[in-house]
């Protein structure tokens, strides 16, 4: 039971980086980020089944903070797509030496 | 009704043999105050005047109504203070002077420091020897304050003036006061910093500002000495304070090695402030500074401190022949070597300058055959008159430069065959000199001759002592020492025929300006003279006050000086008894003391009229005509014998080379090279490094994977 649960963990995660890594537009790479977050919260549901409820009481804080964290983010993204009319990551490079 | 308060102390009456100080902290504060008062003044004013410096000209102050407040604030303040700190002297001198004081009152303010073992505290040391000093330093230091009211007066930096002439006094003060070697240590340097100030004064010239440095350098050189000695003593009496040092100074060995190394490392320190041999050559530089400062510091009292020093480490020098007998044989060599030069220098205060650097000499034969009162009586006729020679002379500068200014005409005012004839013009100047020209010669019955012939008599009879160390040494030092008188005369004689007799070689057209000093300025010429005339008075011998020279017994005190200063010397004089048993009574070749003292007075006055012949028969020439080659010794000693080119040659030069190694060789070439190599490396690593930074979102993502894989990988495998 905990083995196909983490099993998805670790699946619906590999996506999310693999997402983070070769997609150029900002929004997918969030919509990656998020993924990944998603997938450590079900490998913490299916751990607290085991250990307890602390593992279902951080959840709620991961979604807390991904939702602050869509806030601010989609805010900088639409931000740079006023400026740049593009979301493109490959045309951001300015920060560096 | 209140003076006779202030004597008796306050209202309350004084048991009798009792001294109670009459608030001598003041007597320090005052000159401190001004110091601050007349600081604030020049910074004031600071500007303009460093202004005028720089450009060496003179700052046009116009009439007195034209002065600005921070010039004739200065006027007051300056001498106003060195009254006050006189009057306090006096009051105190007074209360001493009445009674039996054996032991030294001691006066602590505050704990200076504290570590350890080793304590010294803010204490000063009233007793008969830092009495007298300080009558000397504050009643001489009043004169000449007041003098340089006038002589300063269109100077632009006369609130400066002021200011570093108080901060000497205070120092002064400081040195002769302190209960401990550590705070006379203070007012030592502290006098040292007022004097290349003061030599200095006058910036915008490269020259002087040179002399300055090289008091400095060289006083350092002798400060050495100091200190060592100091780290000496205490690190066998655990101490620094006078009273317990000289209370177990006697255990240790008479002539052992210990107290020999302090001796000699003091008398390296003394020698340096007191311009003795082979450090000597600062002093005749030093005159680069205002007359006055001449006259105060490099005369009267700042170059004493030596003297001042050995007097009170008596008991030490008493148990050291070889210290005593090296001060005693540094003086006279140095009495006699300033004493050649003298005769040939041209410049009137080079003149006075090496003639101080003889008296010095003098002063150490008296106090390294532990007569330490009449050395002590020396160095207080000396400030008498050795001041008014400089401050004659000053006058004699002042009018000289008044001349030249107002014809405008560029030549050395100091030069004295630039001079000739001045007695016309100014005869209150012209006689004080020849009394203190007389003084310094040693003719009865000016200061000069009591004080130089108790030293002579002394040299002779502690020769003849029955377990005289190195007797034939003192006989040397002896023969030296009257030979010395004798060119003392004559070098005097001549400055004297120079300056003020013959004919007048300043020209037509500047003879019109030269005018007497101002009264400020020959009011304290008249009162060093009468103390020159008068002073030796206080320490008339036994056996001169009886004979002739005392006009039989007339003259009003025998050996004063020597008993007010018995509570010091004393100890030294036991410990002298003790080891070297009765003093001689006649001098090396027979003779007493008073047919040597009529002797050496006939010869002084022998030489002055020989001189008188030699020099006023000779024709002198005023210094832009004057050719005359001189060759052989003459042009020896015109150079001075050549000891400033020597040790430019052997001592600056080399240390200048080696300096200039280390700056080019080993600083800029190796450490510098080092460091900016390392620079340059850390700045290429960091440049290859910032190559990493490429600003793209996708290569940290892959790089952060790529991490917590490979931290994910080795801990799952180890």
């Amino acid at each position: 039971m905990i083995t196909d649960a983490l099993l998805l963990s670790a699946i619906l995660f590999v996506i999310g980086t693999f997402g983070v890594l070769v997609r150029r537009n900002a929004i997918i790479i969030f919509l990656a980020i998020e993924l990944q977050l998603n997938a450590v919260n079900v490998a913490f549901v299916a751990f607290s089944n085991l250990y307890g409820i602390d593992g279902q009481v951080f959840v709620f804080f991961v979604m807390t903070v991904a939702a602050a964290e869509a806030a601010v983010g989609l805010a900088i993204i639409i931000s740079i797509f006023r400026h740049y009319e593009t979301v493109d990551v490959n045309n951001f490079n300015f920060l560096k030496w | 009704m209140l003076i006779s308060a202030l004597i008796q102390g306050g209202g309350h009456h004084l048991g009798a043999g009792e001294y109670v100080p009459l608030v001598p902290g003041l007597i320090l504060l005052l000159p401190l105050l001004g110091f601050l008062a007349n600081g604030i003044l020049a910074l004031l004013h600071g500007r303009a005047s460093a202004n005028a410096v720089r450009e060496g000209g003179e700052l046009d102050l116009g009439d007195r109504a034209g002065r600005p407040s921070t010039h004739t604030w200065p006027s007051w303040i300056g001498p106003g203070v060195m009254a006050g700190a006189f009057l306090l002297t006096l009051v105190n001198f007074i209360r001493m002077f009445g009674v039996e004081l054996h032991d030294p009152v001691i006066m602590s303010y505050w704990t200076w420091m504290a570590t350890g073992t080793f304590a010294v505290e803010a204490a000063i040391q009233l007793d008969q020897l830092s009495m007298i000093m300080m009558m000397i330093v504050t009643g001489v230091g009043f004169l000449i304050h007041v003098f340089s009211v006038g002589y300063m007066r269109d100077d632009p930096g006369y609130p400066r003036y002021f200011a570093y002439l108080n901060l000497f006094v205070f120092f002064m003060l400081v040195l002769v006061m302190g209960a401990s070697y550590p705070l006379m240590f203070v007012g030592w340097e502290g006098v040292g910093l007022c004097s290349y100030l003061l030599i200095g004064f006058w910036f915008g010239d490269r020259e002087k500002s040179d002399a300055g440095k090289k008091a400095f350098i060289v006083n350092r050189i002798g400060d050495v000495g100091f200190l060592v000695a100091m780290f000496l003593l205490f690190a066998e009496f655990g101490t620094l304070d006078f009273v317990p040092i000289f209370g177990e100074a006697e255990t240790l060995a008479y002539g052992g090695g210990l107290i020999t190394a302090i001796t000699l490392f003091f008398f390296l320190g003394a020698a340096g402030k007191s311009a003795q041999m082979p450090l000597y050559v600062w002093l005749p530089d030093a005159m680069a500074g205002p007359t006055p400062v001449s006259a105060l510091i490099h005369a009267a009292t700042m170059v004493t401190a030596g003297v001042y020093l050995v007097a009170r480490s008596s008991v030490l020098f008493a148990l050291s022949p070889v210290g005593s007998a090296t001060v005693a044989t540094v003086g006279a060599i140095t009495a006699l070597f300033a004493a050649t030069i003298a005769l040939k220098q041209n410049d009137i205060k080079k003149v006075l300058a090496y003639s101080t650097v003889s008296q010095l000499g003098y002063m150490f034969v008296g106090v390294g055959v532990g007569a330490y009162a009449a050395g002590i009586f020396h160095l207080m006729t000396h400030a008498f008159f050795k001041a008014l020679l400089f401050l004659g002379s000053g006058a004699v500068i002042h009018a000289m430069h008044e001349a030249y200014h107002q014809t405008h005409r560029h030549a050395d005012p100091q030069d004295m065959r630039n001079m000739g004839g001045l007695k016309a013009q100014m005869p209150i100047t012209w006689v004080t000199m020849w009394i203190a020209t007389l003084a310094i010669a040693g003719i009865w019955p000016f200061a000069g001759f009591f004080s130089k012939d108790e030293i002579i008599w002394q040299v002779a009879a502690f020769g003849g002592a029955e377990a005289a160390p190195f007797p034939l040494l003192y006989t040397i030092v002896w023969i030296i020492a009257l030979a010395a008188a004798v060119l003392t005369a004559f070098y005097m004689t001549r400055l004297m025929l120079m300056t003020f007799h013959g004919i007048s070689r300043t020209g037509e057209r500047e003879s019109e300006h030269l005018h007497e000093a101002p009264t400020v300025m020959w009011a304290p010429l008249a009162i060093l003279a009468a103390l020159s005339l008068f002073g030796g008075w206080v320490n008339v011998p036994e056996a001169l006050q009886t004979s002739w020279a005392g006009l039989g017994g007339a003259l009003p005190t025998t050996e004063w000086l020597h008993h007010w200063l018995e509570p010091i010397t004393e100890q030294a004089h036991h410990i002298q008894e003790a080891t070297l048993g009765e003093l001689g009574h006649t001098a090396p070749f027979g003779g007493g003391e008073v047919l040597w003292a009529f002797i050496s007075t006939a010869a002084a006055l022998l030489v002055v009229l020989v001189a008188i012949r030699i020099v006023g028969s000779k024709e002198i020439r005023d210094a832009a005509e004057d050719k005359t080659q001189l060759s052989g010794f003459g042009k020896l000693l015109l150079n001075k014998y050549y000891v400033d080119e020597m040790y430019d040659r052997y001592i600056v030069n080399t240390v200048r080379r080696k300096a200039e190694f280390f700056w080019k060789v080993v600083d800029v070439g190796i450490i510098d090279r080092f460091l900016n190599a390392l620079g340059w490396v850390t700045k290429g690593v960091g440049w290859g490094v910032s190559m990493f930074q490429t600003g793209a979102v996708n290569t940290y993502a892959f790089v952060l994977t790529v991490g917590a894989l490979i931290v994910l990988g080795v801990s799952v495998l180890i």
